[in-house]
């Protein structure tokens, strides 16, 4: 059976053309990936693992580094980086820190 | 295991859907090409992406398929052709075609 | 024999504003609980990440064009760099890091296209961070299937009596299309040359530009 990523050869429509200047969010994204290989604390093959692991739905409803970043912190998470506690405490604090008007 | 292939040699890639990660196109399982160049050896992508070390180190092989044997409907002409990047582990010698 | 290229470009939209970024905030959130989470615990300090993105925002077309302009003036480089891509650009300061540069040159007879089915395998060192439309659905699905009618999409058409070769970036190789050199720019210099290098073209959906001619 197919993998829901494994894309070569079905069919599909149109190449939509239009070029999105990439956020700064996202290029951090991509640096941080950056970084945690270089310290050897995650490999860029993990990160498409836990990509194609999203499941079909959200491996289409996600943008590209939407996926990123989740797989990476799926991955920081399975490797004990990081714990679900602190990161529900920092991401409460990340929107603490929105909702006040500075 | 295989013994190693050469650039020139007709190879069959194994028709297996394994889960897990995996680098090998879908659209190229039990598809026969030709070995276009020896690549370098790296560790294996399957065995990484799970935290493994990936070694020993896996042959890497671009393997040329010709398009019209890859889809029956093929708009376009008898020389188009894609190259893939395949790993021994994956490539077994051409099985003889009975036409 | 001759042939004509088809140099009509599509309508292109320009690069949207950051402004307009309309990502839902809960990615762009956990972007920032988890670098926050990893320097507080010192995997890497707030400059090193900086100097990442002046890479990054380093990491250019340009630099893969000043690669194809060097190869046009040199023959021996251009052996070179078709014989060993990695090695070939690091004579120009560019660092692979860790894949292997494999450079597939365009000929009067076969017409290269880069793809990566499985994900978005791109050269970044030599060519900055791909296009929306390369890790698009579309592009990987259709690209070795359909690569003759994918690449009237982007106003090239190959014709008949020129090869396809699809090329799709499937393990550690990342693949740069060294373009044919417009005719009639006998008498440019390399900087010059390298201005007619488009990003699209070392992918392969599309020529370099051509020389502007007077007519008569």
């Amino acid at each position: 059976m197919r993998a829901h990523h494994d894309l070569g050869g079905l069919p599909a429509g149109p190449i939509d053309l239009t070029e999105h200047a990439k956020a700064p969010w996202e290029k951090r994204t991509h640096a941080l990936l950056w970084l945690l290989t270089r310290r050897g604390i995650m490999t860029v093959d993990e990160l498409r693992r836990g990509i194609e692991s999203l499941g079909a739905a959200e491996y289409d409803r996600l943008g590209y580094y939407e996926r990123w970043i989740t797989s990476i912190t799926h991955t920081l998470l399975q490797k004990g980086v990081l714990t679900t506690d602190e990161l529900g405490r920092k991401l409460a604090e990340v929107e603490g820190r929105e909702a006040r008007p500075s | 295991m295989n013994p190693p292939f050469f650039a020139g040699d007709r190879v069959t890639v194994r028709r297996a859907s394994p889960p897990g990660h995996v680098r090998t196109p879908f659209y190229v399982r039990g598809q026969t090409g030709v070995v276009e160049r020896v690549l370098d050896a790296f560790a294996n992508p399957e065995e990484l992406a799970y935290g493994r070390s990936g070694l020993p180190r896996v042959r890497l092989y671009r393997v040329r398929f010709r398009q019209l044997d890859l889809w029956p409907d093929y708009q376009g002409q008898p020389g188009d052709t894609v190259d893939v990047e395949i790993f021994q582990h994956w490539l077994e010698p051409a099985r003889e075609e009975v036409k | 024999m001759s042939h004509d290229h088809d140099h009509a470009q599509p309508h292109r939209h320009p690069p949207q504003p950051d402004e307009e970024d309309t990502t839902p905030p809960e990615y762009r959130r956990l972007e920032t609980a988890v670098r926050e989470l990893l320097l507080e615990k010192g995997l890497f300090t707030a400059d090193e990440m900086r100097q990442v993105l002046e890479r990054f925002d380093s990491q250019t077309p340009a630099i893969g064009a000043r690669v194809v302009a060097r190869a046009w003036v040199d023959p021996a480089y251009r052996t070179r760099l078709l014989a060993d891509g990695s090695a070939a650009v690091a004579e120009l300061g560019i660092d692979m890091e860790e894949v292997k540069l494999l450079v597939v040159e365009n000929t009067p007879q076969v017409h290269n296209l880069i793809v990566c089915t499985l994900c978005s395998c791109y050269p970044r060192p030599v060519l900055g961070l791909p296009p929306d439309w390369y890790k698009s659905r579309a592009y990987r699905s259709r690209a070795v299937r359909e690569p003759r009618s994918l690449l009237r999409e982007f106003g090239t058409v190959i014709p008949d009596g020129v090869a396809v070769r699809v090329h799709d970036s499937s393990a550690d190789m990342r693949y740069l299309v060294l373009p044919m050199r417009p005719t009639g720019t006998e008498e440019m210099g390399e900087a010059e040359l390298a201005e007619l290098v488009t990003r699209d073209s070392m992918i392969g959906v599309s020529l370099p530009r051509r020389l502007q001619t007077a007519k008569g």
